[in-house]
């Protein structure tokens, strides 16, 4: 099999897989938006992991940058509503536009990554938490003054053509972004900032370069994710990307495990299920007999339980769930796997 | 590389200069996800044997919790009522509430747990109108009808025919308070103070400074605060420069805070506001420095009429304290559904929903309840004074 061709193997064999996925399950309303949330949550916590797990860095302006991504993508799509590609059904015309503002919802994002990124991935220490976190209230106080946006209401109307199967996909490319990160000499290098930045430094490694090239990776798919958000989610509000957000994502990837794409992909679908599992869960405790039921008192103290979980978790297991391992390690060796710089 | 990427930016120009318009019916939303409307086999949606199932999403935690929980204690005093008088039809009425959070996301999820999970009959809810659109816009193609208690929002009814509400909406709200600025008080110059982050305050500041120039006032500052910001001294130093004779802030719970601040600065205006001041924390946070203030409202708690001192008394023996506004539209919008569920000649949705829409003078808490041809409620708000610990009424405002 010629290499350029192998490479393309996964990538086949997803499509495959959720294509078929979408066939089954995509006519279940509630089941779609839940994996729809879920993917994008995925999406969040990868993404955040090359940057926070891998090289070491703290960024706490996730939301931000799905903010932009969102922003821009939800608009682009709104203005091309009433537009349709010559020559192309109106099915597919619309996913070409969907997937082309999904593109440039993530390109917005990765330049303001870019902006944010360069002066600030200069320094040793913990400036690219501050930065980002003004970023990120930056961005959501200059969308809610814009009437363009919505203000404070949010954008609503923009076309729902997101799919199963378009989350999903997005999940998959982000993942698999990440597994090559790690198996390359970019990885190794990121690792070796992780590690010792100085050391890193010494050994040639240029740390600035290579810390922003993967912030901006990392801003990415943010945008992309903030996209699919804007085409699943029926309005887009600032309320939606707060700094509660962006430490929502910080907790998938820290309670993963910083550094393991495994640990934030895990921790992302816990962390986003586990309010709606507790949903059913009060739900069968409270029965459906007349009256007032158990699980209308409860459903309100579902935040404080979550919360609890969390803490125990982190008690039980402070390196996270993962540490730093990934499920494909225990793949048998005659299959080709990444190698991260250092264990 | 290169020529990859000269591909693409090749097919981008070919795409852009290939679009059209599309054509003038919209097709159905996206092809896969669109398309199951229909309930689950099995009968009428949300009606089982002897009970009728709705469904209720609110704010129970997060920013907007304290409207969230009074909407929803009405709701379950109106259904306890209701069963209490032998149902509907022969059939218990059971409610399924979820909270959201106070996010549009999480509103969103919900009403598709209650549409397609739960199989409700209908949807009541929200208070927050970006999160009542989120519910409209899953409601609407599932054609459930929805009838918001609270949004006042005019966005919220445009995005369908199953889509109602038993409050006014903003501009008339706005209206309410620049007339009675004008017209009771005769006031000329007043000075607006609006929170940025929330559509309400936006909605009502707009239509109050456009209605009240209109009737020869005049705005004479305008300044803009963050919910959640917690020092607006600035903001009211500047206000106190123009010298206003009355200060409109259409916010929520803030405004205990900025009328401690404008009265430490020495501000004397008066202070006008909407029925995001109607709250139990009002008095709270605002103490000697809110009184004498007034606010647009839904109901009044001092109205003697019978129908309005009952709901009072019993929402005050099951939940121990005076039901505020949205606590009443809640009651009203559950009673509104009870109504157009009895009036209906079936269990169907359709049936259901022009019933809602044929709503005519039903006498609610909230004053008589005409829905007109765009989903939202035709009735006159209040004018309260803010006393010691309790409100006035003052005049009502007809539409």
């Amino acid at each position: 099999m010629p290499a350029w061709l192998r490479g393309l193997v996964p990538v086949l064999i997803a499509i495959a897989v959720l294509a078929v996925l979408q066939l089954l399950l995509g006519h279940l309303p509630f089941f779609v938006y839940l994996a729809s949330i879920v993917g994008v949550n995925v999406i969040l916590a990868v993404s955040l992991n090359i940057v926070n797990g891998m090289t070491g860095q703290f960024s706490i302006g996730h939301a931000g940058f799905m903010a932009v991504g969102a922003y821009t993508a939800g608009k682009l799509s709104f203005l091309l509503k009433d537009v349709a590609i010559a020559g192309l059904p109106a099915v597919v015309s619309d996913q070409v536009q969907f997937l082309g503002t999904l593109l440039a919802g993530g390109a917005a994002a990765a330049i303001c990554g870019f902006i944010v990124g360069l002066p600030s991935l200069r320094l040793r220490g913990d400036y690219l938490a501050i930065v980002t976190l003004g970023f990120g209230e930056i961005i959501r106080v200059i969308v809610q003054n814009m009437e363009v946006f919505g203000r404070a209401l949010g954008l609503s109307g923009i076309p729902q053509t997101s799919s199963l199967f378009a989350v999903w996909f997005c999940v998959f490319l982000v993942v698999l972004v990440a597994r090559r990160i790690v198996g390359s000499t970019h990885g190794r290098s990121l690792w070796a900032i992780r590690e010792d930045e100085v050391a890193a430094e010494a050994m040639g490694v240029n740390t600035t370069g290579y810390k922003v090239r993967a912030f901006v990776i990392s801003s990415f798919f943010a945008g992309v994710a903030g996209g699919l958000f804007a085409h699943f989610v029926p309005i887009i509000n600032p309320g939606s990307f707060t700094f509660v957000k962006s430490i929502e994502v910080v907790v998938m990837v820290v309670l993963g495990g910083l550094g393991s794409t495994t640990g934030a992909i895990v921790a992302a679908v816990i962390l986003t299920l586990l309010p709606e599992a507790l949903r059913t869960l009060f739900l069968q405790l409270g029965g459906l007999g007349a009256g007032v039921s158990l699980a209308q008192k409860v459903d309100q103290i579902r935040m404080p339980v979550y919360g609890i979980l969390l803490v125990v978790l982190m008690l039980v297991r402070p390196q996270g769930l993962f540490g730093t391992r990934e499920v494909w390690d225990l793949l048998p060796r005659w299959i080709p796997r990444a190698r991260k710089g250092l264990t | 590389m290169r020529s990859a990427l000269a591909a693409v930016l090749t097919s981008c120009a070919l795409a852009l200069v290939g679009c059209e318009k599309k054509a003038s019916a919209p097709p159905p939303p996206s092809a896969p996800s669109g398309g199951t409307a229909a309930a689950p086999s099995g009968g009428t949606p949300g009606v089982t044997g002897d009970t009728i199932l709705l469904g209720e999403v609110g704010s129970l935690t997060g920013s907007e919790a304290t409207f969230g929980i009074s909407t929803r204690n009405a709701i379950e005093l109106a259904i306890r009522e209701v069963n209490a008088a032998g149902g509907v039809k022969g059939k218990k009425i059971e409610i399924r509430v979820y909270d959201n959070q106070s996010k549009p996301e999480e509103a969103a999820q919900a009403a598709n747990r209650l549409i397609n999970q739960d199989n409700v009959l209908l949807i009541l809810g929200e208070v927050a109108s970006s999160n009542s659109m989120a519910m409209a816009e899953k409601a609407q193609p599932a054609k459930v009808p929805m009838i918001s208690n609270a949004s006042t929002n005019p966005k919220v009814t445009e995005i369908g025919d199953y889509i109602f509400r038993v409050c006014f909406i903003d501009p008339f709200q706005g209206y309410v308070m620049a007339k009675f600025a004008h017209d009771n008080l005769k006031l000329t110059k007043v000075a607006v103070l609006r929170d940025l982050g929330s559509a309400y305050s936006q909605g009502l500041a707009d239509v109050f400074e456009r209605k009240f120039t209109e009737m020869g006032g005049k705005i004479v500052a305008r300044e803009t605060y963050t919910k959640g910001s917690t020092d607006f001294r600035s903001q009211l130093t500047a206000i106190k420069r123009a010298s206003p004779d009355a200060i409109y802030i259409p916010g929520y719970n803030d405004i205990g805070l900025i009328a401690r601040q404008a009265r430490e600065l020495g501000v004397t205006a008066k202070l006008m506001g909407g029925d995001g001041w109607d709250s139990e924390k009002l008095f709270e946070l605002g103490g000697s420095a809110i009184e004498g203030s007034y606010f647009s409202n839904h109901y009044s708690p001092d109205d003697p009429n019978p129908r309005i001192q009952k709901f009072i008394a019993d929402y005050k023996a099951a939940f121990g304290s005076v039901p505020d506004s949205l606590a009443a539209l809640g009651y009203d919008a559950a009673m509104v559904a009870v109504d157009a569920i009895k009036r209906a000649p079936s269990f169907d949705r359709a049936a259901i929903r022009d019933a809602i829409a044929q709503t005519k003078n039903f006498p609610g808490v909230t004053g008589t309840i005409t829905l007109d041809d765009k989903r939202n409620a035709t009735k006159p708000a209040v004018v309260l004074e803010v006393g010691k610990g309790k409100t006035k009424y003052v005049a009502t405002i007809a539409p």
